[in-house]
């Protein structure tokens, strides 16, 4: 017979710590894919701490996301959440929200899926003040397909695409949700993570389309071929350049160039009646007791 | 008299680290640094210096894109004493 070796099992294992965020993610597929730095983990931690800290029902919650590495979003939370194709976020969740109002539901995506391939639909959806928050990471590239330029890159930033320099001028996001009609318009970066946190509950609790911009460091593709540092440094540089100013003018914020102040806040917050409402009251006018709103709403 | 000791502590899962640096960075009490070993990942993991300097403020596991740091508050002896 072998002599026993060495030391005895122990009885108990110490249970781990748990990173109170834990219950909302699906810890089975960490390590995420997002390289190291990016601030859409960042972004992700501070939507689920929003989560807890509003309270909501999370069997009521369902969050959509479309195609790049915000996309992913949808697959690490351990929420009802769906990855559809480029660019339909908002059309999916549009229809999830009005088959089912009780959902509240949070579009989560990247800023070449929402305003490039999906541009029309994010336009829609605040012209029609859908019940929905958006929230769209904006690393100002493409990430998942390698750094091309896209509707939100600055002028003269490189890209893929771009190698001699971007000569477009990029989308002002801000200013387009303002007027295209959206109740909620604020923007922050992955740096301003407590502001950002309590954005994010202020949005949910809103009727009618709430929008958050989140500026998020690319340090893979978009700081590396534009030679602005790294991660860290881009952070550091987020936070000495970033101006708050709650209430400022949305034409105003834009970010057009590669190194400038970023003006971040809650710029609109207004109470357009949502798509719901406008529709019940609108119908309920012109029909009067012939209107019945859907028979599977009310259960 | 009780010492006043730390008032946070700090929880880290070494290999979900990354080593992009921000908790230590962005820790409002500079209590953080880089540990001289490597997790799987080849990275440089944080450790706490000064446990006794952390207040449990959170910063390091609210700017951690890999949710490998956070911390808890801890009630002081002193907290509990007055209440
Ligand atoms: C119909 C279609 N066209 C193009 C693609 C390729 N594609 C995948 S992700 C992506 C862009 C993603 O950019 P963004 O939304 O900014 O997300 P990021 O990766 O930067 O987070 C593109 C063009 C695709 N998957 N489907
Ligand atoms: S490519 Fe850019 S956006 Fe995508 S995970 Fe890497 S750093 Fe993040
Ligand atoms: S909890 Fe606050 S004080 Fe403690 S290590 Fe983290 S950032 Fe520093
Ligand atoms: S912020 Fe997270 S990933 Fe970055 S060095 Fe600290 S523990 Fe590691
Ligand atoms: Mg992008």
């Amino acid at each position: 017979m072998k002599k026993q070796t060495k030391k005895e099992t122990p009885l108990s294992i110490e249970p781990r710590p748990q990173n109170p965020i834990e219950s909302l993610i699906r810890m089975e597929r960490l390590p995420h894919m997002w390289c190291p730095g990016c601030g859409i983990g960042i972004s992700m931690g501070a939507f689920a701490r929003a989560v807890l800290e509003s309270g909501i029902d999370q069997n009521l919650l369902s969050v959509v996301s479309g195609i790049g590495c915000t996309g992913r979003v949808a697959g690490y939370l351990r929420l009802d959440s769906f990855h559809t194709t480029h660019g339909r976020a908002i059309p999916f969740a549009t229809g999830l929200k009005l088959a089912n109002p009780k959902l509240k539901v949070v579009v989560y995506s990247g800023d070449g899926d929402l305003t490039s391939i999906g541009g029309n639909h994010l336009i829609h959806a605040a012209r029609r003040n859908v019940d929905l928050t958006v929230i769209l990471v904006n690393n100002l590239n493409y990430g998942m397909t390698g750094g091309q330029f896209g509707p939100t890159t600055p002028h003269e930033a490189f890209g893929t695409t771009a190698p001699y320099g971007n000569y477009e001028y990029p989308l002002n996001l801000p200013y387009l949700m303002d007027v295209c009609g959206a109740n909620y318009v604020a923007r922050w970066t992955v740096y301003h993570v407590r502001q950002l946190t309590r954005a994010m509950v202020e949005a949910m609790n809103k009727d009618g389309l709430s929008f958050i911009e989140v500026i998020s460091p690319c340090p893979e593709l978009y700081l590396r071929r534009n030679r602005l540092g790294d991660a860290l440094q881009e952070m550091v540089y987020l936070k000495e350049n970033s101006r708050i100013q709650n209430g400022a003018e949305t034409r105003s914020v834009a970010i057009e160039q590669k190194r400038q102040e970023i003006i971040v806040g809650k710029f609109v917050d207004r109470e357009r009646p949502g798509y719901i409402q406008a529709m019940d009251e609108h119908l309920g006018k012109a029909m009067g007791a012939r209107y019945q709103r859907p028979s599977f709403w009310e259960k | 008299m009780p010492a006043k000791g730390p008032r946070g502590k700090v929880h880290t899962v070494a290999d979900r680290c990354k080593g992009c640096g921000f908790c230590i960075e962005f820790c409002p009490l500079k209590a953080l640094r880089a540990s001289g070993t490597m997790n799987r990942g080849g990275f440089h993991f944080p450790e706490i210096v000064t446990p006794d300097k952390c207040s449990g403020c959170n910063m390091c596991g609210m700017v951690c894109p890999d949710f490998a740091i956070w911390s808890e508050k801890l009630i002081s002896e002193k907290d509990e004493s007055e209440s």
